[in-house]
């Protein structure tokens, strides 16, 4: 199932969508799928599961934290197909992010085959750009799965256009020039960015980096399709004493941030 | 340095074959494109070159000698050439690519270089060049070696760069990079990211070779004034292979050169304790290129071991992947022991003190020498060992002398000096 549906679902209610991240395997595969589970029903409409990898350069210090708890646990590969089905059949479009050696070592089309098996909608590719994609868009053209590709305030409008153009579901727009994290206020480069993209596609936009509270997810669900938060969702979790107070604070957090999207 | 771009690759992608390219972050990409363009631009715009030329000559001590190491080839039983990279200002032939990529930052009208290092020797030149040319300079370094290399850290600090110690991952060199590369993501508009070796993602191999081919193109020169002849074959060690891709560069079409690179075997390859990438890792993408990869059956990144901090990497630079592919040159592994009885042969025979990582070719040229007697080996004394005494006080027990003049293993508290 493409995310698309779920774009146009919230386009057809007057908002933007929610889309949470969390990586597989945190705590552990189990504990995962739990949180993910309470983030769909308490109001994100698509889901991103992450493939933790011992070099994220994308990462700031709040998910490379719950990446390396996920890979001192044990995480597997197989692991993510294993979150990815558990949450797809919750009926939310649920797509992997992952960085590409885990997937080019997996095997690209035997990880698109198994990803399209387990349900998944596609991938979001951070050190991953078109330009070095050939074999990736192949698989997932022949898989019917969604090709996220992200962009970022540097981009020229050339590479928006080159880029746009190899995306499907929806295009990534990195709200900062910078890692992942909560941030404090929003950033004044995503308007600019959202702007420039719909000038070359007619694609969704999400905007990601930064967003932490239904505030914030008010003000970006002005100009954006999607509103996509990660750290902020790791950061109870992380925090909490015990499962329950865990999942009880990502469930409130949940509700803040679908709440703005619906006030943007 | 002829100022022209080499035909060796790589292609416009910056692949090598089916190597390097660029697996990088968007938010990097107009930036690697504008470093590919401005680079491309310095090396073809004569007055670049001849700064970087005169620089290299006034301030670095090139052209290093070619040094015809009789004493040692009479050990070896075949003629053993040492270019002497050690004798360059930092004490390695990293000088060449710092200056090369500050200058290339001040020509681009960025004021600010950031670096990463392992046991501080990227570290220490970058910040050299950063305050012989004015830059403001940060360098990343994993926590386990800042304090493994307190002496590299105190050198940094006296050159006015900020060093910051990296707690994320390993804590090593791999995970400064990743440290720097967050940085660059968010300070990219007035900041140059100055890599340490010739690998990363494109253009970061290609002009990291071209910055210290000079290494090759003199030593080729000299062998041909020195020996009417070339070399039977040329030898470096190899970590992300900066040092030797630039000594091979000048021989690759000399068909009569044997390429010969050698790893860090660390406790031999057979233990899984070693840093040998190409002899015993596989295909994958690691900091921006496709090269060899040590990495467990998932794409985890393994942690890499060689008793050379400068060669502990899992990683390799991807021209070398691609040399190795196409058997244009052969990288074997070299252990520990062999590279530290090599440090002290060259010791003892010769009276120069190689880095732990050059040690590793000295013990690669002593093997080849066995397999080919009589032959002319050049190798690439690509540091000198100043820096490794610790690491040597502790593995030969030295120190000390008892009344006879015998030496006498050093104290722990020695030691643990010695090592800082």
């Amino acid at each position: 199932m493409s995310t698309s549906v779920a774009f146009e679902k919230a386009r057809g209610e007057g908002r933007a969508a929610l889309v949470g991240y969390l990586p597989a395997g945190f705590p552990d595969v189990q504990g995962g799928i739990d949180a993910l589970t309470v983030m769909v029903e308490s109001g994100c409409d698509v889901i991103e599961v992450g493939l933790p990898y011992s070099d994220p350069v994308m990462d700031g210090p709040t998910i490379q934290a719950a990446a390396q708890r996920a890979l001192e646990n044990g995480f597997r590969t197989a692991d993510v197909l294993r979150t990815v089905e558990a949450v797809a059949a919750t009926g939310a479009p649920t797509v992997v992010m992952t960085y590409w050696n885990p997937v080019s070592r997996y095997g690209t089309e035997r990880f698109a085959t198994d990803l399209a098996n387990a349900g998944g909608a596609g991938l979001i590719t951070p050190d991953l750009t078109p330009d070095s994609a050939e074999e990736w868009i192949a698989a997932a053209d022949s898989h019917d799965l969604d090709k996220v590709f992200l962009v970022a305030p540097s981009s020229t409008d050339a590479r928006l256009r080159y880029t746009a153009e190899a995306c499907r579901g929806f295009i990534y727009a990195t709200a900062v020039m910078g890692v992942t994290g909560a941030r404090a206020s929003t950033s004044d480069l995503a308007g600019p960015l959202v702007a420039r993209t719909r000038a070359v596609t007619d694609l969704p936009v999400g905007v990601g980096l930064g967003v932490s509270n239904g505030d914030q997810a008010a003000e970006v669900a002005r100009y954006a399709d999607a509103v996509i938060v990660g750290s902020a969702f790791v950061r109870p979790l992380l925090d909490a004493p015990d499962t329950a107070t865990g999942l009880k604070a990502l469930a409130a957090l949940t509700e803040d941030l679908a709440a703005g999207v619906r006030r943007g | 340095m002829n100022g022209q771009l080499t035909d060796n690759g790589p292609d416009a992608q910056g692949r090598f074959g089916d190597f390097g390219g660029r697996f990088m972050p968007e938010a990097l990409m107009a930036a690697l494109d504008e470093l590919t363009a401005a680079w491309q631009e310095a090396m073809a715009d004569e007055t670049f070159v001849a700064e970087f030329q005169r620089m290299l000559r006034e301030y670095a001590g090139v052209p290093s000698l070619l040094y015809d190491a009789t004493k040692l080839s009479e050990v070896a039983g075949a003629r053993i050439l040492l270019k002497r990279e050690d004798l360059n200002h930092t004490g390695a032939h990293k000088i060449r690519n710092v200056l090369g990529q500050a200058l290339l930052t001040k020509r681009m009208g960025k004021t600010r270089m950031i670096a990463e290092t392992g046991a501080g020797q990227h570290g220490v030149a970058a910040a050299t060049a950063a305050a012989y040319l004015g830059l403001e300079c940060t360098v990343y370094m994993g926590e386990v070696d800042t304090q493994r290399q307190a002496l590299n850290v105190a050198r940094m600090q006296l050159l006015g760069t900020e060093v910051i110690p990296v707690t994320s991952g390993s804590r090593t060199l791999k995970d400064a990079i990743n440290e720097a590369i967050r940085d660059w993501v968010a300070s990219v508009d007035r900041t140059a990211y100055c890599f340490g070796t010739a690998a990363g993602p494109h253009p970061f191999p290609a002009m990291v070779r071209d910055f210290c081919r000079g290494i090759g193109d003199e030593a080729r020169e000299q062998c041909l004034e020195l020996t009417g002849a070339l070399p039977d074959a040329v030898v470096a060690c190899v970590g992300g292979g900066s040092n030797a891709i630039g000594l091979f560069t000048a021989f690759l079409e000399d068909e009569s050169v044997d390429i010969f690179g050698f790893e860090p075997g660390g406790d031999g390859v057979e233990t899984g304790r070693h840093a040998a990438t190409i002899w015993a890792g596989e295909v994958g993408v690691l900091h921006g290129a496709r090269t060899y990869v040590l990495q467990d059956e998932d794409g985890q990144t393994l942690e890499s071991h060689s008793i050379s901090a400068g060669l502990d990497y899992p990683g390799v630079g991807p021209q070398h992947a691609h040399l190795a592919d196409i058997g244009r040159a052969h990288y074997r592994p070299v252990t520990d022991a062999e590279a530290m009885d090599a440090m002290a042969l060259l010791a003892r025979t010769e009276g120069i003190i190689p880095a732990i990582e050059s040690a590793h070719a000295v013990a690669g040229a002593m093997e080849l020498a066995e397999e080919r007697p009589g032959s002319t080996i050049l190798v690439n004394l690509s540091g000198r060992g100043d820096k490794d005494m610790g690491t040597a006080i502790e593995w030969f027990g030295l120190g000390q002398a008892s009344e006879d003049g015998t030496p006498e293993p050093a104290t722990e508290k020695q030691i643990a000096e010695g090592a800082k």
